[in-house]
């Protein structure tokens, strides 16, 4: 099976070990933190195997292209270490396990992967993906398995990612508009990672969006609000395509609020980690994120992720912030829904 | 029989007498006889048990068929996935009778009326557009709409003086329309509820080749089962024009102020009709229409929209029923129902509905409580105040 | 016979009453895998008077009679073993009262669970009663006459302990009040302080009497109402996850249950549990408290608490719980039938696994389910068969495997609910012989006919 690429010799060398120094759950200075890299690496019982509650940024604040949290994650499952408990985990396994009950559309060379999660497909709608829309994929054989880094079994991974690509290709799909920061994630960051090809090109629909709202710029009529944005975990597989949010609010006049939990200091919606980190950080994490929203003088809160959305939806609106999916907002500023 | 793959799996559970919360039955045989063979899962269970050869074909089988209203509660309301196919079961199952012969007398006699008049009351054609004196509305010449008014709006009393209040606003309104008068035929909506499914391709092939000829495009009927008929079935047989429901005109043209509305204090409850309700969805039009009179009060009664119940007359009933309006009957339920929530008047939208709320009226002794009146009535008695 | 008919048809009137075929076959059976036995008469009074007059008029001709609710109990208790009279309750439906402060209401024999619960939401908002997961239709009489449980079940017993008086038609034709209304005009005690009579009519299956009344406790309601689903893939841990639950007398109802489709389910025991609050900061105190109160098997991996989508939540939060019925259609053949043991919540690993096996072996789907009677006193653990209605061989196959389930609930020391005639007879033989003698000897002194749903509980 493939195996891990992970570059030993980067961290050895490494002056920052941002990894973890960087991490907001596991506080190491630095010395230690590179203590614990090292341990990790050696296959040695570092307390993060235990501590790390699988937020994902570290595959972001490594500056060096290294995957600390992938390899945390294989260590986990090597050394037998659980995140979530092994009912919840073998629930996540079963429920994404392939039945063929997936969806096809009619499939051109550029298709709309709307993964696993049904909302994404009911998202695609209007002129912005009036081309694309009917063809697309959806379905546990094109799921793109990252959840699984959460419940720390890349093997799941290893099994099932190699056949989804191979799905994909099947069908002749040569561009990929991933409708999920996790499905582009897979294909661009874990897939490579494990040497697993990837022969389509993926696009992440911030990028497509970008696109077409340009096209239509004559229709847009701009928002004029205000918006906190919230950063779900998988973004941090693509930090680059984090700026296309600002790029995306400018161009329909949505101005977004600064926060404190924002770009690289983003907190994820901690709802998956309730299942493997347990209620108090993950009530720890909403309270703040909740709070910090409304601390920035919001009024929407546009998020990108469908479950981030099901997660917070009710509590910020609660405090009087209105919950809305980034697509919904365009949408908006179309005149559409 | 047709769909009889399906009928062996009804639960009986009885999901289908409810309202959706459960605040009463709502299947008006049930409620009437309070017997579980009158409800959707009796049925259910009577034709599977004649399909094995459990029971026989007999008069009871056939009345407790025919008795269904063919009100789509059942189908509202069940939990089952088959419930799409509820009211195909049971029309499929009194096809069988159709085809054997075996319909109870009053059928007989309303399927005979139609097949030999043209109508179930057995008036001459000649008749039908007599309604239409004193009002403005022409024969169809290439008008911009067709008024279909059916055989209830035609013949039966409460239906006449409802076709003449559509028939006076609508041209009154500006618009370009006409009727068939003695051209028109029976729709055959009930017809093929009834089960005789021959004799509805025959008036609905009939109906889509005249409507050709003529160059119709456009319909507005009076009659929320016409529509049913002309926007689900006609298709299938290549009959495709525009229809809409007169409440829906109406709606239409009060939001392009096209009716001007004065000021009417007055308090109204409005019945859904199953065939444009529950059947097809049409909530609001109507609703609208009452709400844009100024001063106008709409309450709702305890059971409306999907859960509304029906007035006691669909799937033919308004003329085959002959068990009488007793003091369960649906229609009488409702009449005291429409009288709690201290309207006075009860909105109808459909000439069956106003036929039998108007008797069950008289029936539970509220005439002087309340007043039956249909939409355009309503609308007609605004502007003329 | 012509005579039975005139007469019935003038104590109801002519259109409640039927011995045509199609109403004979339809009495004949439940959706259950009973066989089916014709009643000679089908009436359906509207008073209690009627009722009398129906119940006198059977003793006279010595017919038995049967009174029935929706016969949803799937066991056959309606089924009319010895032909007679079914008496469908279903007519006489009205709520007669609500003591909103004293928290009871009365209602007629016949009045359905979902029309209590919709009388409620609409008029009492504050107050709510032990809804069974049954379909809505069946008859709240009924319940209590099989000890059914529901929603409230867990903190407050059977649902005939929540019963506050009763009105009874007995065998013999005399109207009875049972409990605080045969000497007061409140309905708020059953019993107590009195010699507790209402014993002699709930549990005995329609065959010491008729209810036409009954008074039923109602509870609380809070505004707002959640669901936890906590999942374990280790049936031996669910007692002790029960026990530690009850223990926080936080949670309304409690379920544990597992079945192995949909493939989300597969391997796994859930058990659900409902929090109430009147305020966001009660609905958080008690999650809290549910959550810490199995900290411990979380901490170590044994069990999890799921993520119930939004989308998800109606399903778990309705009351009814459609999908409760709709499990009869999963073979696409509309049966299903369960037995519900009642026994104590140690034994649910062994009859977990019996009924995995009992699956396997009659090659039948099956769905377990338990629900927590008390806290964490017994429980109701259903041994759940669908079917297909048109597969006589796998309806065979069901009635099996139900007959192997109850006999090892037996010896595991469980007692039958709602039990078929055969089990009622398997039970028999197992009882006390001096308990047999009492019951043998109260049945006698109030059916002395034997008219009473004839075939049930019949001592020899
Ligand atoms: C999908 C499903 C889910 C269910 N879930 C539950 C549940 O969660 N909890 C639960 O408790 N049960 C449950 N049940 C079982 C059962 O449906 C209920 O207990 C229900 O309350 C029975 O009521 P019924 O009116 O259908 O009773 P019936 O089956 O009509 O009657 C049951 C017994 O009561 C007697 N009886 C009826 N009316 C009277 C009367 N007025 N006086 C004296 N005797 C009378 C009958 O003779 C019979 O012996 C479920 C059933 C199904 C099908
Ligand atoms: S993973 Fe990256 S940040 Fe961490 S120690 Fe290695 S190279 Fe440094
Ligand atoms: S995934 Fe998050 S919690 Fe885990 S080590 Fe990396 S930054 Fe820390
Ligand atoms: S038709 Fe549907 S709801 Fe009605 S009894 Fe049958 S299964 Fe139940
Ligand atoms: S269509 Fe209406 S009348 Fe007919 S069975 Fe269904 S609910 Fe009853």
């Amino acid at each position: 099976m493939d195996r891990l690429k992970f570059d030993e010799h980067l961290c050895t060398t490494c002056q920052t070990s941002d990894c973890l120094v960087k991490c907001q759950f596991i506080n190491l200075d630095r010395e230690t933190a590179h203590r614990e890299v090292m341990k990790i690496i050696k296959g040695g019982d570092s307390s993060v195997l235990r501590d790390c509650v699988t937020c994902y940024a570290c595959e972001e604040y490594c500056q060096w292209g290294n995957h600390p949290f992938y390899l945390i994650t294989e260590r986990r499952e090597e050394k037998g270490i659980l995140t979530a408990s092994r009912a919840i985990t073998n629930q996540w396994i079963n429920m994404c396990e392939p039945q063929g009950k997936y969806k096809v559309g009619e499939i051109k060379e550029k298709a709309l992967s709307c993964c696993f999660i049904g909302d994404l497909r009911r998202l695609a709608r209007g002129k912005l993906f009036e081309d694309v829309r009917s063809s697309y994929i959806l379905g546990p054989e094109f799921f793109c398995e990252v959840v699984y880094l959460h419940f720390a079994k890349p093997s799941v991974i290893r099994e099932r990612l190699p056949k989804v690509i191979e799905n994909i290709n099947q069908l002749g799909i040569e561009q990929l508009i991933c409708m999920h920061d996790e499905c582009y994630g897979s294909f661009t960051s874990l897939a490579p990672a494990y040497g697993i090809e990837v022969n389509f090109q993926p696009i992440h629909y911030f990028e497509y969006l970008f696109e077409k709202l340009r096209d239509l710029k004559s229709e847009i009529k701009p928002l004029n609000i205000k918006a906190a944005y919230q950063r779900p975990c998988s973004s941090r597989l693509s930090p680059d395509k984090y700026p296309f949010v600002k790029e995306i609010f400018g161009l329909i006049g949505v101005e977004m609020v600064n926060r404190k939990y924002q770009g690289e200091n983003a907190l994820c919606c901690g709802e998956v980690l309730r299942m493997v980190a347990g209620y108090e950080v993950a009530n720890d994490i909403q309270r703040k994120n909740v709070e910090d929203m409304v601390q920035s003088g919001a009024e929407y809160g546009v998020f990108n992720c469908p479950y981030c959305q099901m997660a917070l939806s009710e509590k910020v609106y609660k405090k009087g912030i209105k919950p809305i999916h980034i697509i919904d907002l365009c949408k908006m500023a179309l005149g559409e829904e | 029989m047709e769909f009889e793959e399906i009928v062996h799996r009804c639960f009986r559970c009885g999901y289908c007498k409810f309202t959706e919360d459960y605040h009463d039955f709502n299947c008006p045989p049930y409620l009437k006889f309070g017997l579980d063979t009158y409800a959707a899962g009796g049925r259910m269970w009577l034709i599977n048990a004649w399909l094995n050869h459990g029971i026989e074909t007999s008069k009871h089988y056939a009345e407790i068929l025919y008795l269904c209203n063919t009100c789509g509660n059942c189908k509202e309301h069940c939990v089952f996935t088959f419930k799409e196919d509820l009211l195909n079961i049971f029309e499929a199952a009194k096809a069988e009778l159709v085809e054997k012969g075996l319909v109870p007398p009053a059928v007989k006699d309303y399927l005979q009326g139609i097949l030999v008049n043209g109508n179930p009351y057995k008036e001459p054609q000649h008749k039908r557009g007599r309604w239409a004196e004193g009002t403005d509305i022409q024969p169809f010449s290439g008008q911009e709409f067709l008024f279909y008014v059916g055989d209830v709006g035609s013949y039966d009393e409460p239906g006449k003086k409802m076709a003449g209040s559509v028939g006076t606003i609508l041209p009154k309104a500006g618009l370009s329309i006409g009727i068939l008068g003695s051209k028109e035929k029976c729709d055959g909506n009930d017809v093929k509820a009834l089960g005789e499914t021959g004799l509805f391709a025959k008036l609905a092939e009939e109906n889509i080749r005249l409507f050709k000829e003529i160059g119709v495009k456009k319909i507005i009927t009076l009659d929320p089962h016409a529509y049913n008929a002309f926007t689900k079935e006609y298709p299938k047989l290549g009959g495709k024009f525009k229809v809409w429901h007169y409440t829906q005109v109406l709606a239409m043209l009060i939001k392009g102020k096209k009716i001007p509305l004065p000021g009417y204090k007055v308090k109204v409850t409005y019945h859904d009709p199953c065939y444009l309700g529950r059947h097809n969805a049409i909530y609001n039009d109507p609703r609208e229409v009452l709400r844009s009179i100024p001063g106008l009060i709409l309450v709702e009664m305890n059971r409306n929209r999907k859960n509304s119940l029906c007035c006691g007359g669909g799937g033919g009933n308004f003329m085959t029923d002959v068990s009488g309006l007793g003091k369960d009957s649906s229609s009488r339920i409702r009449a005291r129902e429409a009288s709690e929530t201290g309207a006075e008047f009860l909105a109808v939208a459909c000439p069956i509905c106003y036929k039998m709320l108007d008797e069950a009226v008289k029936e539970e002794g509220l005439e002087e409580k309340i007043k039956v009146k249909d939409i355009a009535e309503i609308v007609n008695q605004a502007i003329l105040r | 016979m012509r005579d039975v008919y005139n007469a019935l048809v003038e104590i109801v009137g002519e259109e409640y009453v039927s011995f045509r075929k199609e109403e004979l076959y339809f009495y004949a059976r439940d959706p259950g895998l009973m066989p089916a036995h014709e009643p000679d008469y089908v009436v359906a009074p509207e008073t209690t008077e009627e009722v009398q007059k129906i119940v006198k008029l059977a003793n006279r001709e010595k017919i038995p009679i049967v009174p029935m609710g929706a016969g949803m109990a799937l066991t056959g208790l309606i089924i009319p073993l010895k032909g007679g009279i079914v008496i469908d309750m279903k007519r006489m439906r009205r709520i007669l009262e609500v003591n909103e402060k004293a928290r009871y209401a009365i209602v007629e024999g016949g009045t359905s669970q979902g029309a209590l619960k919709s009388y409620l939401d609409r008029n009492y908002p504050n107050l709510r009663h032990s809804i069974p997961d049954a379909p809505p239709t069946v008859t709240i009489a009924a319940n209590v006459v099989i000890h059914g449980q529901g929603r409230l079940t867990q903190q407050y017993g059977f649902n005939s302990d929540m019963v506050s008086g009763l009105e009874v038609v007995l065998p013999t034709g005399e109207i009875c009040k049972i409990g605080s209304c045969s000497m007061s005009p409140s309905w708020f005690s059953k019993g107590p302080t009195l010699p507790d009579l209402s014993g002699l009519f709930l549990g005995w299956l329609g065959t010491t009497g008729i209810m036409t009344k009954v008074g039923l406790k109602l509870y609380p309601k809070k505004k707002m109402r959640d669901v936890e689903l906590f999942v374990t893939d280790r049936e031996d841990l669910i007692p002790e996850i029960l026990f530690r639950l009850t223990h926080t007398e936080m949670v309304e109802d409690i379920t544990a249950w597992f079945q192995p489709k949909p493939i989300i389910f597969q391997g796994n025991h859930h058990v659900t549990l409902y929090i109430t609050g009147d305020t966001d900061e009660e609905l958080e105190f008690k999650r809290k408290m549910v959550w810490d109160s199995v900290k411990e098997f979380r901490d170590n991996k044994d069990g999890g608490f799921m993520w119930i989508l939004p989308a998800m939540k109606p399903t778990f939060l309705d009351m009814p719980q459609r999908s409760v019925t709709t499990f009869a259609d999963v073979k696409k053949g509309g049966g299903f039938e369960y037995s519900g043991p009642i026994a104590l919540i140690e034994k649910y690993p062994v009859l977990a696994r019996k009924l995995v096996e009992l699956g396997t072996k009659f090659k039948v789907a099956y769905s377990g389910m338990a629900r927590v009677i008390g806290r964490s006193h017994a429980m109701m653990f259903g041994i759940a068969f669908t079917f297909n209605r048109a597969d006589p061989d796998m309806m065979e196959r069901v009635r099996k495997a139900l007959h192997e389930g109850i006999t090892f609930a037996f010896d595991q020391g469980g007692i039958p609910w709602k039990p078929t005639a055969e089990e009622q007879k398997m039970a028999m033989e197992r009882m006390d012989p001096n308990t047999l003698k009492l019951m043998k000897m109260i049945k006698e002194n109030l059916d002395p006919n034997g008219i009473m749903n004839p075939g049930n509980w019949e001592v020899n």
